[in-house]
């Protein structure tokens, strides 16, 4: 008779269970090595913003041509949304960590926000804002166009900025935004300038016929290209 | 943890434990599989059955490697039996018609598990085998099959078989399923736990037939029925994995399909009636380890192609959004080089490591068979159309059962 062997069978369970263990092992470390990533760079964001306003302060010794350059809000920020985004996706929206790290990126969105509000009027300057707030509960089909548009406009514009906002997440700054502009729970809602609340775009060209100077934006750039075309075409040529 | 993940846990889980136990098991064997087989001490007198239907173009080439086989010429008979051929199939055979050790039978064609009986009623050898008409032999497979019969308990051995000439991106996809299958026949010997004897040159003592019985119908399957019965009957199954036989291969996808269709679709149908071997100490590894995972790896390969299927759409979905709002940029190739965009997800680390396992019993399957262990190009077929191609057959196989459908032999 062919007796199985008992063993063998206990032996590969943990073999098995081993390889399952050091797979979530591995998974679970890297989620954390990449939470305190992102935690770093908020941090360092945070410092960029404190010395933002600390050079706002000495603006009479400093000129706005500094201030802006140094603006906080710049690859760096754009650069942890992304990776914020992406870690949501992995450890998923409901992780104590990742909520943690969404409230405190939207405070640093909320005080660049604003400092750049005192350098535009101190500086004259007219900044394009777009303040972005979102849901990710599954009550706003829209919202994920709405993204990859405003990822797109990013990209394209970097003079564009993009302030986005989970409208869901637990932070009484987030909630003073909403009642000041009168965001009302019909998203996706984005506030342009300081005033204007306008609900559910989810295509360039909306956002083109809601924001007028995209197209001087998108003229500019196309002028630019061209010039460079030009340009190469004639060191070519010699 | 959702639902859904927790299945694909329990799958990922079980297609883990069915890999690491066959690795397991050739490991502790690795020794035996690098030897050579020597000449047999004794030479029984065997019979070799060709079944033939319409198999004009090859069946000359079958018997004559039958016929270069190095072993006594007065110990070896063959019996080609053309089943009511329509083609010029007996007009090939009459070649042989004065060959001492051939010889010719014609009948009406009643399917090949009447040929296989019909050569047992006419053979009175101590081994009784068969090849099928479109395969060849290697000049020393029936030595080194012979030689595992010198263990008496032993009542049939299997060969390993070779894809002949692999050319075709489908034809090199076979030979690596046929090398994955060499490993696993080999693994399941180990284990006592073969459940299939192949048509190519898989040989029986006398008398198993005398103790249970012809072939059978067996829904087009014979082959695996007769191990079954074996299995059932407590008789020992060996594998010879350095006897070389050679097959042709599918040539095209369809003939792959139609032929994968009736090996599953009948393999269903044994199991089922064989459903009363699950689960039976007395069946030892077969019952436990080996059908069970059979009908679980079925299970987890339709979830695993639907869990793959519906990620493919997401991504397509993503994408036509993506397009809709940005254009064709949203097709252009976007990698991320940043270590923090590696997908860490445990499933996604699991699937690497099933892959990597997967690889590792093709590659074992290459070193039993072919002494080498060099990754090559029929690999990359194999694992990039296989999950593809297999769920066709496997979906029409379990509809077939499910409705109690018929599988025609072609």
């Amino acid at each position: 008779m062919n007796i199985p062997d008992y063993r063998k069978y206990i032996l590969v369970f943990l073999i098995t269970g081993a390889i399952f263990a050091t797979a979530l092992y591995v998974s679970n470390l890297i989620n954390n090595k990449r939470v305190a990533e992102l935690r770093s760079i908020e941090n360092q964001i945070a410092i960029n913003i404190l010395s933002s306003e600390t050079q706002y302060s000495l603006l009479a010794e400093r000129s706005c041509k500094d201030l802006r350059e140094n603006s906080a809000l710049s690859s760096e920020l754009n650069g942890l949304t992304e990776r914020l985004s992406f870690t949501e996706k992995s450890l998923g929206t409901k992780n104590e960590e990742v909520i943690t790290l969404k409230r405190y990126y939207s405070l640093l969105q909320i005080k660049d926000y604003l400092l750049m509000k005192r350098v535009s009027e101190k500086c004259g300057i007219e900044p394009i804002t777009v303040l972005y707030f979102y849901s990710n509960k599954g009550d706003c089909p829209l919202c994920e166009k709405t993204g990859l548009v405003l990822d797109h406009l990013r990209s394209q514009y970097p003079q564009v900025r993009v302030y986005a906002f989970d409208y869901n997440l637990d932070v009484s700054a987030i909630r003073t935004l909403i009642s000041l502009f009168r965001v009302e729970n019909k998203l996706p809602a984005l506030v342009f300038g300081d005033e204007m609340v306008v609900y559910g775009l989810s295509s360039t060209d909306d956002f083109e016929k809601a924001l007028p100077v995209l197209k001087k934006l998108k003229a500019e750039k196309e002028k630019e290209e061209l010039q460079a075309q030009s340009a190469t075409t004639s060191i070519e040529k010699k | 943890m959702n639902p859904g993940e927790l299945v694909t846990f329990f799958f990922l889980f079980t297609t883990l434990y069915f890999e690491v136990f066959l690795l397991v098991t050739f490991l502790e064997n690795r020794k035996e599989m690098g030897k050579e087989t020597l000449t047999p001490e004794y030479f029984p007198s065997v019979t070799v059955a060709v079944p033939c239907w319409n198999e004009e173009k090859t069946v000359s080439g079958t018997i004559q490697s039958l016929l270069s086989l190095r072993y006594p010429k007065e110990k070896l008979s063959i019996i080609a039996v053309d089943d009511g051929s329509t083609d010029g199939t007996w007009h090939a055979l009459q070649e042989f018609k004065n060959h001492p050790q051939v010889r010719l039978y014609q009948k009406e064609n009643g399917g090949k598990f009447t040929v296989l009986n019909f050569a047992i009623t006419h053979s009175e050898s101590d081994l009784f085998g068969c090849l099928d008409a479109d395969s060849y032999v290697d000049s020393q497979a029936l030595l080194r099959i012979v030689k595992r019969f010198e263990n008496k308990k032993i009542m049939a051995v299997t060969p390993s078989i070779h894809i002949l000439e692999p050319k075709t991106p489908i034809e090199l996809l076979q030979k690596a399923e046929f090398t994955l299958s060499i490993f696993i026949r080999k693994v399941f010997a180990l284990l006592g736990s073969v459940y299939i004897t192949p048509g190519p040159f898989s040989f029986f003592r006398r008398e198993v037939f005398a103790e249970i019985g012809g072939y059978k119908h067996a829904h087009n399957t014979e082959d695996m029925e007769i191990a079954m019965r074996m299995q059932k009957a407590g008789m020992k199954i060996d594998n010879a994995h350095d006897a070389y036989v050679y097959t042709h291969p599918q040539k095209t996808v369809y003939r792959l399909y139609r032929q994968r269709l009736r090996w599953i679709h009948g393999g269903f149908e044994n199991l089922l009636d064989y459903r009363s071997m699950f689960f039976k100490k007395k069946y030892g590894n077969l019952s436990y380890f080996v059908l069970p995972a059979a009908i679980l790896s079925v299970c987890s390969g339709l979830y695993f192609v639907a869990f793959a299927l519906w990620n493919v759409v997401n991504f397509a979905s993503g994408k036509i959004a993506e397009a809709e709002v940005i254009g064709a940029e949203a097709f252009a190739p976007s990698i991320h080089l940043n270590w923090f965009f590696l997908n860490t997800n445990p499933i996604g680390i699991i699937s690497a490591i099933l892959l990597l396992l997967s690889l590792s019993t093709i590659l074992a399957g290459k070193y039993i068979g072919e002494k080498t262990a060099l990754p090559s190009r029929d690999i990359i077929y194999f694992i990039l159309f296989y999950g593809i191609l297999s769920p066709f057959w496997l979906i029409k196989a379990i509809w077939n059962t499910a409705l109690s459908r018929k599988t025609s032999w072609r």
